[in-house]
């Protein structure tokens, strides 16, 4: 592949604010992203990422902070200055040019030679696989492959970075999954700093260097996809990236004891009572000597490669357990189980709210 | 339970017919006049119009089609470039204006253009200051007196493509706002743009009330002069004009396709 690569540029925010008339949707973002990294903001819908995503392409105004485009301060700077691909999550190829038209067209906008433009185009179809489908225009293209169509034409400038706005969100399943592996291999090709914004965390952890969790306008934790999964640094983190049970439990000393087994704990220390999160895979049938809880079972769950179990506890609180598919369980049945001393994230039990309005 | 109704072949016909025949009866009625003459039928009020003994009496006419050319051409353009930006820009960037904009560009049709006129006067009076009295500064109130029509055919248009989306697309791949506007949002807000131009063009040739009472000469005027004396060959222009806004459509029609055929091959 010819495709010429521009040195990847470092992306910076640095306390990065943003209102919305009274509301105010950023609050003091800071995040910094090596040159040639992929980094996804992560997050449940209204938490600020694709707002933090436009700012970056400059597509909404800071209402204050600085970023950083290759160390550079774009604040001023108008979106079609500012050197970047960006991929939407509405479809916009231009309705009225080809797929092969829609790729040129950036090139077109830089007063590229047109001998040039038309290879470098073509060559950016074929990176996304639809060398072939140049001529057709996007009605008669499907949606993944106006995605695609729509990657090419971001990426055939060698933009310094690219954006990426929930570009797989319109996709069925099936399609998403493929494109998103075609997105990470060739942003790895390529070497192009990528910002890619997702409310899907599994899509975020597959593809990601680093995923920043946002809430509420602010980062909840940056880190490696294991580093998430394996030491969320708050419970919203914990919350959101995998999957959990909430426990009950009551923190002694430097450990969490749910039903009598001790947990090791993550994050500053607390004390009394709290919740922890509990991963699936840490929860097992208890062997003899195990500390041990008793529970029911209430649903159980075939998924290809492991089956999924929900258990109800004797103190009715529910748990899930991830098992190997050899392992069935019938409904009703009563189990002994335990979990591993793996360390868990903890939350506060939020203490009842005792204002009562003054009117009742 | 049949829950619509979907008219057969026979029924479809019959009602062609019948709303062909109410078009196209009027129409035929006014060709067969201008043919006739004392005794029958002859070609002699269409050769008049070529006719030098003539030419004194039909030469109003002459000057209100040209002034009606003109103005029709004026009022495209001010559809064109002042008209349909506005839209582009109160539809992208002050979203809460549209409600607002649809009322005033709204208004015209509520005024009686007779009314309009009383306003227009003294503001002609500046007009006619600084771009001297030529009818062609009609457009002007033209311009105002076809908003309702143009916005109509180009809001639809703006409503049917995702504006935001494809702006900023363009925009990230370094498209200046002129650019936008030239290389994205006209070719795919054609037909809006036909559409409004077209009936522009059509209300621009049947206006009679303000040319007549700001002192202009435009087509109607100049029919309605010359009906008083022949109005025969008053009867002849305004089928031509018919002719020429059916023309119109057909050539207009004709560029655009020419327009995008060679962009397809560029």
């Amino acid at each position: 592949m010819t495709t010429e690569v521009r040195q990847a540029a470092a992306v910076a925010l640095k306390g990065v604010v943003k209102d919305f008339g009274t509301t105010r949707v950023l609050h003091g973002l800071n995040l910094t992203i090596a040159p040639g990294e992929f980094v996804s903001l992560l997050g449940p819908s209204g938490c600020g990422k694709t707002t933090a995503l436009r700012l970056i392409a400059g597509l909404e105004q800071l209402t204050d902070g600085v970023i950083e485009l290759g160390g550079v301060d774009v604040s001023g700077t108008p979106t079609n200055k500012r050197d970047i691909g960006m991929v939407f999550q509405a479809y916009s190829l231009f309705p009225h040019l080809t797929a092969l038209q829609n790729t040129l067209f950036g090139l077109q906008m830089r007063k590229t030679p047109a001998a040039e433009a038309r290879q470098r185009a073509a060559e950016a179809l074929e990176l996304v696989g639809l060398a072939d489908l140049g001529d057709r225009y996007p009605y008669s293209l499907s949606g993944g492959q106006q995605q695609r169509v729509a990657l090419a034409r971001a990426l055939v400038t060698s933009p310094r970075v690219l954006l990426l706005d929930e570009p797989l969100s319109a996709l069925d399943a099936q399609v998403r999954l493929q494109l998103r592996l075609q997105i990470r291999r060739i942003q790895q090709t390529l070497g192009i700093t990528t910002v890619f914004v997702t409310h899907d965390q599994e899509e975020a952890l597959a593809i990601s260097d680093r995923v920043a969790v946002m809430n509420a306008g602010h980062i909840e934790q940056i880190g490696t996809p294991e580093e998430l999964y394996l030491t969320p640094a708050t419970p919203v983190v914990a919350a959101f990236v995998g999957m959990s049970s909430l426990v009950r439990a009551v923190i002694r000393g430097d450990q969490a004891w749910a039903w009598d087994i001790p947990l090791p704990v993550l994050g500053p220390p607390t004390t009394g009572d709290c919740e922890v999160f509990v991963r699936p895979e840490h929860v097992h049938v208890a062997g003899a000597g195990d500390p041990r809880f008793e529970a029911v079972v209430e649903t159980s769950t075939f998924l290809g490669s492991m089956r999924r179990t929900l258990f109800r506890t004797d103190d009715d609180q529910l748990i899930t357990m991830q098992h190997d598919v050899s392992e069935t369980f019938t409904i009703g049945t009563r189990v002994a189980l335990t979990i591993a001393p793996v360390p868990v994230a903890v939350r506060r039990v939020k203490t009842r709210c005792a204002t009562v309005r003054a009117s009742d | 339970m049949k829950t619509s109704f979907v008219p057969g072949r026979a029924t479809r016909w019959i009602i062609a017919v019948i709303v062909g025949a109410f078009v196209l009866i009027p129409l035929l009625a006014t060709l067969e006049y201008t043919f006739r003459d004392r005794t029958g039928h002859s070609f002699a009020h269409w050769a008049a119009i070529a006719d030098p003994a003539k030419a004194s009496v039909y030469k109003p006419l002459w000057t209100g089609l040209t002034n009606s050319l003109i103005l029709a051409a004026v009022t495209i353009v001010i559809v064109l470039v002042l008209v349909a930006p506005t839209m582009i820009l109160v539809n992208l960037r002050f979203p809460k204006l549209r409600r607002v904009f649809e009322f005033v560009a709204l208004l015209p049709i509520t005024i009686p253009a007779i009314v309009l006129v009383v306003g227009l006067a003294p503001v002609y009076r500046v007009v006619g200051h600084l771009f001297g009295t030529g009818a062609w500064t009609l457009a002007f109130a033209y311009g105002i007196l076809v908003l309702p029509f143009s916005t109509r055919a180009i809001q639809a248009n703006i409503d049917a493509i995702s504006l935001t989306t494809l702006t900023e697309a363009a925009r990230s791949l370094g498209a200046s706002w002129f650019g936008v506007i030239w290389r994205v949002l006209a070719p795919n807000l054609r037909g809006g743009l036909l559409a409004g131009s077209l009936i522009s063009v059509a209300v621009v040739l049947g206006e009679y009330t303000l040319a007549s009472l700001l002192a202009r000469q435009n087509l109607q005027t100049a029919l309605v002069i010359v009906n008083q004396s022949d109005a025969w060959v008053a009867v002849i222009f305004s089928l031509l004009a018919l002719a020429f806004c059916f023309l119109l459509l057909l050539v207009i029609g004709r560029v655009g396709r020419v327009g995008s055929s060679r962009k397809e091959q560029a």
